[in-house]
């Protein structure tokens, strides 16, 4: 296409661990400007290919070529004074410091021996940032500002660092439909002005959207590469995958029986005392989804966690099958038969130093048959454990390995494999397949519809529009705390619902981007 | 158990989700013996490596000691003098060696694992020095009330006494934590310092016996721990190596010690599983001061008989370091007290032979901690890639200082 030698050329790239072949003789071409997707499910083999890139790992074969010159990449820092960069999906940042101190770590720029020359540096960052296209304010601390601003301060770190080449690794899991936008323009100035950028990511839209080239990684092989313009989403999910993958679950006819979750008039208020979710009325019942649709921070999180039992609502009722369990604590809630996939499954869902099989039994620990009286029962732990790798093919070489050694996917596989156990009368999930790869969604999808089919009452909350709208028999729009509108599912129109989530249906239309980037 | 111990080594970073892939295929393997070893020598590697250095320091120490105090260099005095270490902890045959290296292990095996078990609910017992001597004071004064007894009614009675209330010790800066969030490393230093005063004034006081020409409690009789074994091996030994499995099981085979050690590695999971984050605390440290507090009262009613008013020692201390050295998990905490007993044991014998002073075993012992805290080093000097479980455990300490402090 081009008779420029590529920015980064790789060639023959093999990598084996034991028991692995994690890159299989992976060629790959970086053109100077250009915009590489590298697209493909959580272990295919990316995040070995980008640490060879980067020098964090050796490969057994294969080269690296910058600028057409066969390199050796020692490590990191030599990987950057090569130009290249990386900017990580857990950002590098420290909180408390500010913007320019994070930039400047590691890269000082001096006014003598001793003192930073801090004017110097915030001159400079200020307009690297307005190069591409936004205002940084260098004084602000770093653990103040938005997600999407943090992902500025790295980008802008690698930049200050004179990147040509720049890694981003799921750049936009954390980021808001509006902050991805912006985040895109500022890649594409970047491309623009010669910079060369290798987006990984598995969310097939954005690649579609971002990419000038995708190339498709899959069990530590390429399987191809694609222009947008000659391919769509279907396509390279069957790449990614190796098989037909349905991006929409066929979620079939639900059968709603009597409401089982009944919530009334339902308060929250956060840790500030500000209530958050105001007087709330909703009904779900046995055999239904009922999607929460909303820009994240519209008060979901409060009302999730007060339904859980997990903080304390400050007023109205809740009533599932026809017992009032207002105020009852999570072990209360669990013990009744409700579910719960947690938001930040980091965080809430799984201990993540635990082995695997000692996370399937979290909230079930001490109960018959994983325990007899205060004894664990690790003979049934043991069988329950693998039981759930097998029907919920968690990809792992065994129980005892720790969920941190597990994939995004996988991990959520464990949860869910948990939460979706015996015969729940209410599943509650959250964000139930955020950053996962579409193999993953798919499993998780189905086995929510299958939940359903079985009577479970299903309340699902997610950021992600296309995921309420492809699952939900009901959606309720939640804007600002309270629920402003109930539509039903399959009729439902994007559009409205879109319009909706970011005005509550009562502002005017122009106000809409102002008030979501409040809101975001 | 497989908790107990860190997996296999996994391949470096970005590896692990691929590793998955097509393992999935293998059937799973089960722990067997064999592998439990291997992962626990695997996990020794950054302690030993901490011991080895310190040792290596040591040596140093002993050159410049012996250059000042005789003007002369032996370079074989630090093979003499640990030579003669491991002689006088009975390491070469000696039975009255081995005997004091276990005595001295004794209390240090209970301490450990009263560090070593609020490590595992992400809490720093700095406070086992003063449940120790709680449990002392207790153990000494309730042996001297009940010195007429049957002598198995009076010792159950003084070590009761000694956990009941060194678990109070420990109960207070749990109740302080969970109820009010006071960092449980201020309030057991507060509460150490109480106790070494408390005591002096019980001693002084309420429990002072008449006839000595100095201050301490009355003789406690039929409460004296029975000497099973040689000159000085008492039951209270026996009762501390009990110890160590009970804690273990406690740990890996209760659904007390799962949630204990969910609330350590996770404490906003462990409420989301319905676990009571702050009962866990309250009960943890209850613990930890009852497995101090038998120590102290071990000690008294075992080996001094009765307590002065200016009782001290070092046991709750020396404690925090046999804890860290031994990752906070059983097995190891009874390796480092056993470590720290010989070195102790052997000290005299060293310091007969060789002119080394006996405190060079504190120095020792602090390096060991020095580098375990400052891990690194020993990584660098023998070429160990992953970091230990230990420095897991001071991770979840230094979290709680911090609190938040990711993005």
């Amino acid at each position: 296409m081009t008779e420029t030698a590529p920015a980064l050329s790789m060639r023959g790239i093999t990598k084996r661990y034991p028991g692995v072949l994690a890159n299989d003789a992976i060629d790959l071409d970086l053109r100077p400007g250009e915009i590489l997707a590298l697209l493909g499910e959580n272990g295919a083999g990316k995040s070995t290919l980008m640490n060879i890139l980067y020098g964090l790992a050796v490969p057994d074969s294969g080269e690296i070529l910058l600028d057409g010159q066969p390199v050796t990449i020692a490590g990191p820092s030599d990987a950057i004074a090569r130009g290249i960069s990386m900017v990580h999906q857990h950002f590098m940042l420290v909180p408390v410091l500010t913007v320019a101190e994070n930039i400047l770590l590691g890269e000082e720029t001096m006014a003598n021996a001793v003192f930073l020359d801090r004017a110097e540096a915030h001159r400079r960052i200020v307009e690297l940032g307005r190069r591409f296209g936004f205002e940084i304010d260098p004084e602000a601390k770093v653990g103040n500002l938005s997600v999407g601003w943090q992902q500025r301060v790295e980008i802008l770190k690698a930049l200050y660092r004179q990147a040509r080449i720049l890694v981003l690794d799921e750049p936009t899991a954390v980021l808001t439909p509006q902050e991805t936008t912006e985040i895109f323009d500022v890649l594409r100035r970047l491309a623009r002005e010669g910079h060369s950028i290798i987006f990984i990511s598995h969310k097939l839209y954005e690649v579609l959207a971002i990419a000038d080239r995708i190339t498709v990684i899959r069990r530590g092989r390429v399987v191809g590469t694609r222009l947008p313009a000659e391919t769509d989403e279907d396509d390279l999910a069957e790449m990614m995958v190796g098989r037909n993958v349905q991006l929409v679950v066929d979620r079939g006819e639900s059968h709603p029986a009597e409401p089982e979750l009944i919530i009334e008039k339902f308060s929250v208020a956060d840790d500030r005392g500000r209530v958050v979710v105001k007087d709330i009325d909703l009904e779900v019942r046995a055999g239904e989804i009922v999607g929460i649709a909303g820009v994240a921070g519209n008060g979901q999180d409060e009302l999730v966690a007060a339904l859980t039992g997990l903080r304390r609502p400050a007023g109205g009722r809740v009533t599932l099958g026809g017992k009032d369990v207002t105020g009852w604590g999570p072990r209360e809630m669990t013990d009744f038969g409700v579910g719960y996939v947690p938001g930040d499954r980091q965080r809430y869902g799984l201990v993540l130093s635990f082995p695997i099989e000692d996370n399937l039994v979290l909230t079930s620990y001490y109960r018959e048959p994983f325990a007899s009286g205060p004894v664990r029962n690790d003979p049934a732990i043991r069988d329950w454990a693998d039981e759930s790798i097998q029907a919920f093919d968690i990809r792992t070489p065994s129980a005892t390995v720790p969920a941190s050694n597990l994939s995004g996917g996988n991990q959520q596989k464990v949860i869910v494999a948990r939460e979706f156990s015996g015969q729940p009368r209410l599943l509650i999930l959250d964000q139930p397949t955020r950053g996962l790869d579409v193999g993953s969604i798919e499993f998780i999808h189905r086995r929510a519809i299958a939940k359903r089919d079985a009577g479970s009452a299903i309340l699902l909350v997610s950021a992600e529009l296309d995921e309420v709208l492809e699952l939900s028999d009901r959606i309720a729009v939640m804007y600002r705390g309270e629920i402003v509108a109930i539509r039903d599912g399959r009729t439902a129109d994007r559009e409205e619902i879109g319009l909706l989530m970011a005005t509550g249906g009562k502002a005017p239309i122009e106000e809409v981007t102002t008030t979501m980037s409040v809101e975001a | 158990m497989s908790t107990a111990l860190p997996p296999p080594e996994t391949p470096p970073a970005g590896t692990g989700t691929t590793a998955g892939t097509s393992a999935a295929a293998a059937p799973p393997p089960r722990r067997g013996w064999s592998s439990r070893v291997r992962g626990g020598i695997s996990v020794a590697r950054v302690p030993l490596g901490a011991v080895v250095l310190a040792f290596a320091v040591g040596s140093i120490l002993i050159w410049l000691s012996s250059l000042v105090t005789t003007k002369s260099l032996d370079l074989g005095l630090p093979i003499k003098a640990y030579g003669a270490m491991l002689e006088g902890a009975g390491l070469l045959g000696n039975v009255n060696g081995l005997v004091n290296t276990l005595v001295q292990a004794g209390p240090l095996i209970l301490g450990g694992l009263a560090v070593g078990v609020g490590f595992k609910a992400g809490l720093f017992n700095i406070g086992a020095q003063g449940q120790f001597l709680m449990g002392a004071v207790a153990g000494a004064g309730t042996g001297a009330a009940v010195a007429t007894w049957p002598a198995p009614l009076a010792i159950l009675a003084s070590i009761l006494a000694g956990a009941i209330v060194g678990g109070f010790w420990g109960f207070i800066p749990g109740l302080l934590k969970a109820r009010t969030g006071a960092h449980e490393v201020v309030t057991t230093i507060m509460l150490n310092t109480i106790a070494a005063t408390f005591i002096g004034y019980l001693v002084s006081g309420p429990l002072l016996a008449t006839g000595f020409s100095f201050d301490r409690t009355g003789d406690i009789g039929n409460a004296a721990l029975p000497i099973i074994f040689g000159r000085n091996l008492h039951l209270g030994v026996v009762i501390a190596f009990a110890a160590v499995p009970i804690i273990w099981w406690l740990l890996w085979r209760s659904t007390l010690g799962f949630e204990i050690r969910t609330v350590g590695a996770n404490p906003d999971a462990a409420r989301y599983a319905g676990m009571r984050p702050g009962l866990i605390t309250v009960l943890t440290m209850s613990l930890c001061g009852l497995l101090a507090g038998i120590a102290g009262a071990i000690e008294i009613i075992g080996i001094t008989h009765f307590m002065n008013a200016s009782y001290g020692t070092n046991v709750g201390f020396d404690s925090i370091t046999v804890a860290l050295l031994g990752g906070a998990h059983p097995v190891g905490i009874t390796l480092a007290a056993l470590l720290f007993g010989a070195m102790r044991a052997g000290a005299g014998l060293m310091q007969i032979q060789t002119q080394i002073p006996v405190e060079i075993v504190d120095i020792l012992q602090a390096v060991v901690l020095l580098f375990m805290a400052a891990d690194i080093v020993v990584r660098r000097v023998f070429r160990i890639r992953k970091a230990g479980p230990v420095v897991e455990e001071i991770a979840t300490v230094a979290r709680s200082y911090g609190g938040g402090t990711s993005v």
